[in-house]
């Protein structure tokens, strides 16, 4: 149980710096794919399809086996958070940038017509509305990402399914430590839906008022 | 860097893996299209039953794929029921997926407006022929898009297998990368094959798609 619980927490480590990540990633692409000249456009529609078109797994084997070929060495802590979160970052890419684009038309005319910059529209009117619509499919994401990080335990890092496995070739009790295995899984995944369906009230709540007034 | 020679080496060897992976998406795809079916069904038909059908589909749903492949690996034999690594992996990749599938007929049964149902009972037909005549063949058109995506993403999980050793793409690549420590072709060259898979699949679901809604 011990080993067990520090695997779980070299999970939740990777888990919240690839959330960390991913949404940075998402935002970036996600303006630039709407908002940037034709190339940068092409840049982020590339990084868009490639880590969406292939395996999670692929791209951990990619970053851990093949960047070092080319001379650049990363330690396999670094590797799972960059791989997890540039996934699931390009994945959010298309939720931000749909929750961007389904802004009511009248929110972008009328902040045309208070003759607000680009950047201005953006940050005042346009992003705080998208935000509220782009919690759900965020939540959907972020359990993705929980369940994805068990596939560092293949680059050889410690965390629950590496430590389960240990323990499951030591102690030959494969069912009680799958099973709890499972079950710590679904502790941390029923804590992240929970956590973001009360910030999906409290931000929906901030909409309604403003509404309002 | 890129060793042209080595790659038309190890293509031969990388297409015959390439084979593994789809049988096993398609083999996978196919259980979780019809056990999915069933759970949404039992669902519809029982909603007592329903409730643990529910409880199993969110345990499912919110636990990694990978250690639901190790577990039916490890843990089946315990209960007498030894499969072979490749029978285990596509039943867990099967098993995982029918659950998220279970969830797009929900969504499809609860599409069919009530009136049919009163319709099917006016017309005193039984409750068996009222699900297999009425609902499913208004249930099931809409949900082929969303089906689709998840066999897209079926397909994407199956380099999961190499973890119980079995020799789809993603083991082959490892076993020639260790062999011959040059990593950078076959790895690269799984990547390309998703890629071009996964663009070609979702170009297919849309044009079906748009097929299914000009109908």
């Amino acid at each position: 149980m011990p080993g067990l619980l520090e695997g779980a927490v070299l999970t939740a480590e990777i888990t919240v710096l690839g959330a960390v990540l991913a949404v940075f990633m998402a935002l970036i692409a996600a303006l630039a794919k709407l908002y940037g000249p034709l190339p940068i456009r092409w840049l982020s529609t590339t990084y868009i399809e490639i880590f969406r078109g292939t395996s999670a797994l692929v791209q951990l084997f990619w970053l851990y086996f093949v960047l070092p070929q080319f001379g650049i060495f990363l330690d396999a802590f670094l590797v799972a958070v960059l791989a997890l979160g540039l996934n699931i970052g390009a994945y959010g890419a298309e939720v931000v940038r749909g929750a961007i684009v389904s802004v009511a038309r009248g929110q972008w005319e009328a902040s045309i017509a208070l003759n607000m910059s680009r950047a201005q529209m953006l940050r005042r009117i346009i992003l705080p509305q998208a935000f509220t619509a782009m919690i759900p499919p965020w939540g959907n994401l972020f359990i993705e990402l929980v369940k994805s990080t068990s596939l560092v335990s293949l680059i050889t890092l410690a965390d629950l399914t590496f430590k389960a496995q240990q323990m499951n070739q030591s102690t030959l009790k494969t069912v009680p430590v799958f099973t709890l295995v499972l079950l710590i899984y679904l502790a941390i995944s029923l804590t992240v839906t929970i956590a973001m369906r009360l910030l999906e009230q409290r931000a929906s709540k901030g909409l309604t008022r403003g509404r309002v007034a | 860097m890129w060793d042209w020679t080595f790659t038309f080496e190890i293509l031969p060897v990388l297409a015959r893996a390439a084979i593994m992976t789809v049988e096993a998406t398609a083999l996978g795809f196919v259980i979780a299209a019809t056990l999915g079916l069933v759970l949404a069904s039992i669902r519809l038909a029982f909603p007592t039953a329903g409730v643990v059908v529910t409880v199993l589909v969110e345990l499912i749903r919110s636990t990694p794929l990978l250690i639901q492949i190790f577990f039916l690996y490890f843990v089946l034999p315990k209960a007498g029921i030894v499969l072979d690594a490749f029978t285990a992996g596509v039943a867990a990749i099967g098993v995982h997926y029918a659950a998220y599938c279970s969830e797009v007929y929900r969504a499809g049964f609860e599409n069919v407006p009530r009136g049919q149902w009163e319709a099917s009972i006016a017309l005193n037909l039984s409750p068996w022929n009222t699900f297999k005549d009425i609902i499913l063949p208004q249930a099931l058109p809409p949900v082929v898009p969303a089906l689709g995506n998840y066999l897209i993403a079926l397909f994407k999980e199956t380099p999961l297998l190499s973890a119980i050793a079995v020799l789809e793409l993603m083991q082959t690549a490892k076993n020639i990368g260790s062999e011959t420590f040059r990593y950078t072709e076959p790895v690269t060259l799984v990547g390309v094959f998703f890629l071009v898979m996964s663009l070609v699949s979702a170009g297919i679901v849309r044009i079906l798609e748009s097929w299914l809604q000009r109908r």
